[in-house]
């Protein structure tokens, strides 16, 4: 047996009684309680996310831009501002998704990059491989030094500032999507959730202390049960789920973060435009009475499809999917979805679910 | 919460109770309910239906899993408990109140045989290990 890893607030997990699971070889909590309890909460308050299984990867040096700008589906160029962040894909050059990540834009010799924990080690990997031929004087360093909170809700920021003396002169003006040094910790009004927020990076040893700070002010925690249940709603892509190596962003409902407009050439371009997409991610909702589940099998007038990710909404008290069908099916077709030995109707609706505290469907 | 002492038990986590006109009322176990979490969907078996020991006749999903249930012994099914429809979390709340049917078994010695709470608490014990 492996050991699991565990990240610097697993014992703060354990103290507050969170149901540990293995989550892709970490030791990490699933919920302390209640997921849908946690799950309203975020909705209607705040909660806090251990997020620290994900890695925070800096890259230095002159022409780091240009070498994004290759490297990346999205284009480092839409970055002007210092302090933006920018949602983008990596692919292989057969159009695969190897990873989903957000870049933020330091400095002309800065970018950071956030990855997903159970891809840190392969997309690194890729990223020096590939620096080495087209960019070998930039630096890539895994911050393994940094651990990460998301405390997210309508009210997950006002909690912040009150937690964390001298935030929020920094973070008041801060917009969506974009970040702010403060020291040694890094503050970005970003999320997973569809609700306002801060993802923010502080450096391992000070970590246990800032979450106990917020769950001082009555910030709950929030295990990682419900940030899924919160991004599936929020119409958020899930990697290794709804997207992977075997397909490309256009049918995994990410083409509005794939720039084939610009003139530029990155990884996977030209498989992207030589193979235009013949499916397509759709959002479900069922209309009979069960629970949709990833794998199952969809059934519609253009052909078979699969649920990538299916849960049981919170906010919406329905069952919700996203799934991937052939292009031709469209918002409003009712399909049959094989649950076990039955066959259920499910209705395409277009997603996001829920967001800012409000169903949308 | 401890396992009732009147209760009979099933190593797929069932719970059985023997009612005065000799059917028996079923359900999950506290233990079911807490690795399983927040309930979301019930489907009972169709009333009339005969069951064998140990076949595959409900459903229980929480937001995280679907799991199935087991038919404790053989019998026929009397009644499903329709009011766990409209509030799958009763199952949370109270596990050894929410029965999800009742079955007049084929035979009432199978009952017997099952396991009493110790044994029970036992097994799950020995499970965790």
């Amino acid at each position: 047996m492996t050991t699991l890893k565990q990240t610097p607030l697993n014992a703060a997990h354990r103290a507050m009684g969170a149901k540990m699971v293995d989550f892709g070889g970490w030791d990490m909590p699933v919920n302390y309680g209640s997921q849908i309890d946690e799950h309203h909460q975020v909705r209607r308050d705040c909660g806090m996310f251990d997020v620290s299984h994900m890695r925070v990867v800096d890259m230095k040096g002159e022409g780091v831009r240009a070498f994004l700008r290759y490297l990346l589906a999205n284009n480092a160029d839409k970055l002007t501002t210092p302090g933006k962040a920018l949602y983008s894909t990596m692919l292989r050059p057969d159009g695969g998704v190897i990873d989903d990540l957000i870049i933020y834009f330091m400095n002309e010799t800065w970018f950071r990059i956030v990855v997903n924990a159970g891809t840190a080690d392969k997309d690194i990997a890729w990223m020096k491989e590939q620096a080495a031929s087209h960019a070998p004087n930039l630096t890539i360093t895994p911050r393994e030094d940094l651990a990460m909170i998301a405390i997210q809700g309508p009210n997950a920021r006002a909690k912040v500032w009150e937690a964390m003396p001298g935030s929020e002169e920094l973070s008041r003006n801060l917009v969506p999507f974009s970040a702010v040094e403060m020291g040694e910790m890094f503050i970005a009004r970003t999320g997973y959730t569809g609700e306002d927020g801060f993802e923010i990076m502080i450096p391992v040893k000070a970590a246990p202390f800032f979450w106990a700070s917020l769950a001082e002010k009555g910030v709950k925690p929030i295990g990682l049960g419900a940030r899924d249940t919160l991004r599936l709603e929020a119409g958020m892509n899930l990697y290794g789920q709804d997207m992977d190596e075997t397909v490309n962003p256009l049918e995994s409902g990410l083409a509005w973060t794939v720039d084939l407009k610009s003139e530029r050439n990155f990884i996977g371009k030209a498989a992207l435009l030589a193979h235009p997409p013949t499916r397509k991610l759709a959002g479900l909702l069922l209309t009979d009475r069960g629970v949709l589940r990833g794998h199952q099998k969809v059934h519609t007038t253009h052909g078979e499809g699969e649920i990538t990710s299916g849960s049981f909404s919170p906010t919406l008290e329905k069952s919700i999917a996203l799934a991937r069908v052939p292009s031709g099916v469209a918002v409003g077709d009712m399909v049959q979805v094989s649950v076990r030995d039955k066959m259920l109707n499910a209705q395409v609706v277009k997603y996001p679910f829920a967001r800012n505290g409000k169903g949308l469907i | 919460m401890s396992n009732p002492e009147n209760l009979k038990y099933t190593a797929s986590h069932e719970w059985v109770r023997t009612e005065a006109d000799g059917t028996v009322s079923i359900g999950i176990t506290q233990h079911a309910q807490e690795l399983l979490g927040d309930m979301v969907f019930v489907e009972a078996p169709a009333v009339g239906r005969h069951l064998d020991a140990r076949e595959e006749c409900a459903v229980v999903e929480s937001v995280k899993a679907a799991a199935d249930v087991y038919a404790p012994v053989a019998g026929t099914v009397t009644e499903a408990n329709s009011e766990l429809d409209g509030s799958p979390e009763s199952i949370n709340q109270d596990p050894y109140a929410a029965w999800m049917f009742k079955m007049k078994p084929d035979n009432p010695g199978d009952v017997s045989a099952l396991m009493d709470a110790a044994a029970y608490q036992t097994f799950v014990d020995s499970e965790a290990h």
